[in-house]
């Protein structure tokens, strides 16, 4: 069996974000850039699919800029087996999905696992596309898989507004991670070295012949309305009595 | 001119807030093509529901009865949408922003062609819509520019539509099954007598701080009796399994922006605060006075909660009698 993971390089969640002077952007300079953590979940994942059924093949695949290498080599030393990198400048979630595509057809893998959303877009949208543009069934947001006896078909749990859902389907299928899937490995000093002979393919996107015009433009971007820090009460009374007779919520 | 159709979520016989929140988004989007907002029903005997529809302030509720559509998985959901929107004349469908309304409006955008926008916060008047990116560290003003469009709309970012009287239209469409379909399993609903998270006027959220699920019973959940309030959790308090995953604010978790918040025992992460913000009084109780928390805080309280919160409890109920 094959799997194919999407790995996306974005800021370190800890880092704090500024949009810039212009309103165009982010200011990049200084940031720490990581494997999206839903994608960090989605690599454990296949890698301990790989662990419990032996015959499989984990593939690392990144849509971007070149320095997405650096997150690529982070999969490969967590344990995938290659990577592909897609060159493509800022593509839009449908644009990846299309790219994402163009991968599955040569690759033909048995899942693909991505993250529910990236943590800079923050859209959760490339999974449930990829899924429809495949004819494939999708799993989201999902916290628990299982595979069934004959490998053929697994069962997903899904973290739901409202609780937990169950649903089943036939592989080939598009499922994407949710926070409690699993807890992601750190890559080993071992890991890392190996990782340095694991291919590493480039593609350039516009080698792919896929329509990759924008269909979503960010005409602008400013910080949110800032709300600004009240005051310290030093006991529960003054707190109730602020609620009463100041904020008027009690 | 043409059609905004809007998904109507719905579970119990109930539709959510966030759809009534969804249609006014929808509202403002068909005023500017000059449409209708219509509420699209699916799902088999769905008569109450579509009669509580027709009170949410929409022009039109079509419904769509068809045991395919039993259960709203998001394949045949998606294909049922697509031909309601071509049968309605509707270039533009609406979702709330719920699990439910991201699970099924990008598997839409991808079956129409359509650009997307999610988790949307405004419309402009020129049909641009704002959402938040960077766990709401970035506003953007995005623009959708394909013909077709699809958008899911935080439930916390406009008012709830309503108005009676929307005429029902029972629709017959042509519902293409997905080769490989999906199958639904169960669904195990998380029970409580609270109100729900995302409709509250208050919510008392707990934090890795509580240390025990043992405590969110003995020491958060009063309070949130006391105070009418949902229960609500950070990220750590759900990881570490004190509380169900469906109380997660934030990021990643749920939007919720009610009167009142009180974070108890939460640090005050960027991406807790990106689910709670909004908010229109917080108060938060913790013993570390520089927790970042307090920078957000209407009203902070440096304090040992295990202390704080029985002491809030037993004087809001006597405030009560
Ligand atoms: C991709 C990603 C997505 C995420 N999404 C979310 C999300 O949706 N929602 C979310 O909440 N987090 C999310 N997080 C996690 C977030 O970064 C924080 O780790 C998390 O919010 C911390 O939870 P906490 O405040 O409960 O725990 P901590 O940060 O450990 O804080 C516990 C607080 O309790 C206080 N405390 C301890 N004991 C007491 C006491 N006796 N009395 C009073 N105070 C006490 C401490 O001073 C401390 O401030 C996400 C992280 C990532 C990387
Ligand atoms: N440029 C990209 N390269 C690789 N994977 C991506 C890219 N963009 C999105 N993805 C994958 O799609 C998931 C959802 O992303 P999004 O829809 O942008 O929130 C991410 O967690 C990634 O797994």
């Amino acid at each position: 069996m094959k799997i194919l993971v999407t790995v996306k390089r974005v800021p370190d969640p800890e880092s704090s974000i500024k949009v810039n002077p212009e309103g165009t952007g982010i200011v990049e300079s200084g940031l720490k850039w990581v494997v999206n953590p839903f994608d960090e979940i989605a690599i454990e994942e296949a890698l301990r699919i790989k662990e419990a059924q032996g015959d499989v093949e984990v593939v690392v695949v990144s849509v971007g800029v070149s320095e997405s290498q650096e997150q690529l080599r982070t999969g490969l030393a967590m344990g995938a087996d290659r990577a592909i990198l897609v060159k493509a400048d800022r593509p839009d979630t449908a644009a990846v999905a299309k790219i994402l595509v163009k991968l599955v057809e040569k690759e033909q893998p048995t899942l693909v696992i991505l993250g529910k959303q990236a943590i800079d877009d923050d859209s959760n949208e490339v999974g449930q596309m990829l899924a429809h543009l495949l004819g494939w069934p999708q799993a989201t947001f999902i916290s628990k898989l299982t595979f069934a006896g004959d490998k053929a078909s697994v069962e997903c749990i899904r973290e739901v507004d409202g609780g937990m859902e169950t649903i089943a389907f036939a592989l080939p299928a598009i499922i994407t991670a949710d926070l409690r899937l699993n807890e992601p490995r750190y890559a080993s000093l071992p890991g890392i070295m190996k990782a340095r002979k694991k291919p590493m393919e480039e593609i350039d996107a516009a080698s792919l012949g896929v329509d990759l015009t924008p269909r979503v433009r960010i005409k602008k971007m400013a910080p949110p309305p800032a709300r600004t820090a009240g005051r310290k009460v030093e006991s529960v009374d003054e707190l109730i009595n602020a609620l009463q007779t100041e904020a008027k919520v009690m | 001119m043409s059609n905004v159709l809007v998904y109507a979520e719905h579970a119990h016989g109930k539709l959510p807030k966030a759809t009534a929140v969804a249609v006014t988004a929808a509202k403002k989007l068909a005023a500017i093509s000059g449409g209708q907002a219509i509420l699209a029903v699916l799902g088999t005997s769905v008569a109450d529901v579509a009669q509580a529809a027709t009170n949410l302030g929409a022009d039109k509720v079509v419904v769509v009865d068809n045991p395919l559509l039993s259960y709203h998985l998001a394949d045949i959901t998606a294909a049922a949408l697509a031909a309601t929107a071509e049968a309605t004349g509707s270039a533009t469908v609406v979702f709330a922003a719920t699990s439910k309304g991201r699970d099924i409006a990008p598997r839409l955008a991808a079956m129409i062609d359509a650009s997307i926008a999610s988790d949307i916060t405004d419309v402009n008047d020129d049909g641009t819509v704002v959402r938040p990116m960077w766990a709401g560290s970035v506003m953007a003003t995005v623009e959708l520019t394909a013909a077709k469009k699809v958008v899911s709309v935080r439930a916390t970012a406009f008012d709830a539509a309503s108005g009676a009287g929307a005429p029902i239209e029972n629709l017959s469409v042509t519902i293409a099954a997905p080769a490989k379909a999906m199958k639904f399993g169960s669904l195990e609903e998380t029970k409580s007598d609270r109100p729900v998270l995302t409709e509250a006027a208050r919510v008392v959220a707990g934090g890795r701080g509580l240390k025990s699920a043992e405590s969110f019973k003995t020491v958060l959940e009063p309070l949130c009796d006391a105070l009418g309030a949902a229960m609500g959790a950070s990220r750590a308090a759900v990881d570490a399994g004190y509380v169900p995953n469906d109380l997660q604010v934030g990021q990643t978790g749920k939007v919720v922006a009610p009167t009142l918040y009180i974070a108890v025992g939460i640090s005050g992460a960027i991406q807790h605060l990106a689910g709670m913000k909004d908010s229109k009084v917080i108060v938060a109780i913790n013993k570390d006075a520089e927790a970042p928390v307090f920078q957000v805080a209407d009203f902070g309280l440096v304090a040992d909660l295990f202390q704080a919160v029985p002491e809030m409890t037993e004087k809001v109920k006597a405030l009560a009698k």
